[in-house]
């Protein structure tokens, strides 16, 4: 279990947008292949890719769906070339079912998720597809993490030979930061033998890359319930690929779980209350799966309250009880935030609402409704209409 | 309702018929003998072979990569000896861009079936088509999905019966067929397109060479490629076995008509295809009474 550390050596930094800056990544990982169809607020990571890959060997294929940019990259990985694709939530349901059998293909698929907000968290860890499969899901909260992180994303699919999936938002996409984008290096890993490229056709040995458990001569048959089997079983073993950052948790007493671009605002309120004098500490959970279980339950213990700090109607919160364990009451201080445009950047992103949610968590006062949300105008119009006579 | 079939005689598979003689070679280079799934009388594995054999001819055997949709010509992929990745219903055409952008030396295929292409992933081959992608797509045509057990596909003509048009396929009710040779044929990306059969030797030897120019317009780097086989499918059609090749050019050989359907930036319209076909038989009956046929 690790915190990422920032990279070693000073390198020159650049003012960079994150889109640019987790293309730059990527392409310092060796990817050579993306494909992908345009959606907001993940565009700009295709537009980025259809500009920079060229120049390195690589191939950007401007995909006429989210079905087929899947697709494309599926094919691609199957030569054995780094290769990734990415949408917003929704183009990537309609991709659930390539990353099924991609998964069970054992490919390694990297996937830009450049989501509309957090309420993508059970289709990033739980999946939307068919079948037993889990996607290693890696949440930066800020661009330098993300160069970081899609580095090692690309690492741990080709270790694991299984999709991972980057967690990014609109804040992560579109903002832009001073960073340094250099190659990290990773051991090496055993050569891709399974790969094709055509040398292998007609020497009696050719070679298939089958999600469905047919093998070629001479390889192992595992048929259908065996390939599955064969990819299930992987999973307890990439869980500990597990990776989170905690802070102030030594005397905590309210511990807030928060992941991705809004735990840098989180946490940003818990030391303006720490600095008020009031005992909160912080769980971030780097890997959204595996989620950082061990690491909830030991700050869990002995906190009188835990929080799950998430822009949705809570879905993170139910693995934040499963690592608490019954050991403290949880309760959800987050919630669908929206900006007019609808993107995820609404009124949850402002310091002072969440300080004002932490601490009322941490002093057992209600939560309340926040003023300008659409619950807060529901309930406006409701009283308006009781007051109807 | 019920119908009633007579049932012919079981047809003995573990011996040729006695008519039968060699004209090639028993095994091609890039077929394996192995067990697989195949009815007698299917069309696929014909048309299988003829693309293998056409794949050894133009000696890109050992630089060409298959993609393989799903359904019965899925049981085929380990007994072609070929590099082959497996892909869903109608998504072959994308993965095969993905695997030509990254190997582009390569010789890349398709396999796919109608239920597979035309029903679930008519975008992609269309769209792979427009592209201009240098990959050859490579479709068994037979109306049907016949691993499923019969039922009704975009390719299936008007009055075809199948499990889920029992009466017959009804434009009014179940629309009409997709040409999807034709639809091809005039997009721009498309270089070479055709669409042959396997319904006798005389069309197996004509659908093999189909294939050929297919691999070779893609060798010359022109684009799209294409090529239809119309197959038999006796399980899925309810009809006796010795009664496929008949069935087949009298439903979906009238409609989906046989030849080339674009060469050299030319598409050839459904007359002049049958114009070329009349002429062609006429050829070919001459050439019988004058003592043979030579292919
Ligand atoms: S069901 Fe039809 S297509 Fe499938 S193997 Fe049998 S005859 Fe061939």
């Amino acid at each position: 279990m690790t915190a990422t550390t920032t990279a070693g050596p000073r390198a020159e930094r650049t003012l960079m947008e994150g889109s640019e800056a987790l293309v730059r990544a990527a392409i310092a990982a060796d990817c050579k292949f993306f494909a992908g169809y345009p959606m907001t607020p993940f565009t700009e990571v295709l537009e980025h890719f259809a500009r920079l890959l060229p120049d390195v060997g690589g191939a950007c294929v401007n995909a006429e769906s989210e079905l087929e940019a899947v697709g494309m990259a599926w094919g691609a990985l199957a030569t054995g070339a780094r290769a990734a694709t990415g949408s917003t939530g929704q183009g990537l349901s309609l991709m659930q079912e390539s990353f099924s059998e991609i998964t069970l293909a054992e490919l390694p698929l990297v996937i830009f998720n450049m989501a509309r907000g957090q309420q993508d968290y059970y289709q990033a860890t739980r999946g939307g597809g068919h079948g037993d499969y889990r996607h290693i899901v890696l949440a930066p909260h800020d661009i330098t993490e993300g160069v970081q992180l899609v580095q090692l994303a690309f690492h741990l699919a080709d270790k694991w030979r299984n999709p991972v999936l980057i967690y990014g938002d609109y804040l992560l996409a579109h903002t832009q930061e001073a960073v340094a984008v250099e190659p990290i290096p990773y051991p090496s890993l055993p050569a891709k033998d399974w790969a094709v490229d055509g040398t292998a056709s007609g020497s009696g040995h050719s070679r298939g890359v089958t999600p469905l458990g047919v093998a070629k001569h001479g390889q192992r048959a595992f048929g259908q319930e065996g390939r599955a089997q064969y990819a299930a079983s992987k999973i307890p073993f990439m869980e500990r690929e597990v990776r989170v950052e905690t802070a102030y948790l030594d005397d905590a007493e309210t511990v807030i779980v928060a992941f991705g671009t809004p735990s840098k605002f989180v946490r940003y309120a818990i030391g303006r209350l720490r600095e008020a004098g009031h005992k909160i500490g912080m769980v971030r959970p780097i890997t959204l799966w595996p989620f950082p279980y061990e690491v909830v339950r030991d700050a869990a213990r002995g906190a009188n309250v835990v929080g799950s700090f998430e822009l949705c109607a809570g879905q993170m919160i139910d693995d934040v009880r499963i690592g608490v364990a019954g050991q403290a009451p949880v309760e959800f201080l987050g919630g669908v935030s929206t900006d007019g445009s609808g993107f995820g950047v609404g009124r949850l992103l402002d310091v002072d609402v969440i300080e004002e949610r932490i601490l009322a968590v941490h002093t057992g006062k209600p939560l309340g409704i926040i003023p300008g949300t659409d619950a807060f105008h529901y309930e406006l119009a409701a009283h308006q209409q009781e007051a109807t006579p | 309702m019920t119908t009633s079939h007579t049932l012919g005689p079981v047809l003995d598979t573990t011996r040729a018929p006695e008519r039968a003689r060699v004209v090639e070679p028993l095994l091609p280079d890039l077929l394996l003998t192995q067990q697989h799934h195949m009815c007698p009388g299917c069309g696929e594995p014909i048309a299988v072979r003829g693309f293998l054999e056409a794949l050894t001819e133009l000696g890109v055997a050992p630089r060409s990569i298959g993609v393989a949709g799903i359904g019965c010509y899925t049981s085929f992929s380990s007994t072609m000896d070929v590099d082959l990745v497996q892909a869903l219903h109608g998504r072959a055409p994308s993965l095969a861009t993905g695997v030509k952008r990254m190997r582009p030396d390569a010789v890349v295929f398709t396999l796919q079936g109608d239920g597979d292409m035309v029903n679930e992933g008519l975008q992609e081959v269309i769209h792979t088509a427009a592209r201009g992608e240098k990959v050859t797509c490579i479709l068994l045509n037979n109306g049907v999905f016949g691993e499923t057990g019969g039922h009704m596909t975009a390719t299936s003509v008007i009055g075809q019966r199948t499990k889920s048009s029992l009466d017959g396929r009804d434009a009014e009710y179940h629309g009409y067929p997709i040409l999807i040779g034709d639809l091809i044929a005039r997009l721009e990306g498309a270089a070479y397109v055709a669409r042959g059969s396997v319904h006798n030797a005389g069309a197996v030897a004509r659908t093999k060479k189909m294939f050929r120019r297919a691999f070779e317009s893609q060798i010359r780097g022109e684009g799209f490629s294409f090529v239809e086989v119309l197959t038999m499918c006796p399980t899925g059609w309810f009809i006796p076995t010795g009664e496929g090749p008949g069935y087949m050019t009298e439903t979906l050989g009238e409609v989906h008509v046989m030849g080339e359907l674009k060469v050299d930036g030319h598409v050839r319209t459904t007359e002049e295809l049958h114009a070329e076909n009349v002429a062609r038989q006429a050829e070919v009956e001459a050439q019988l009474a004058a003592g043979g046929v030579r292919e």
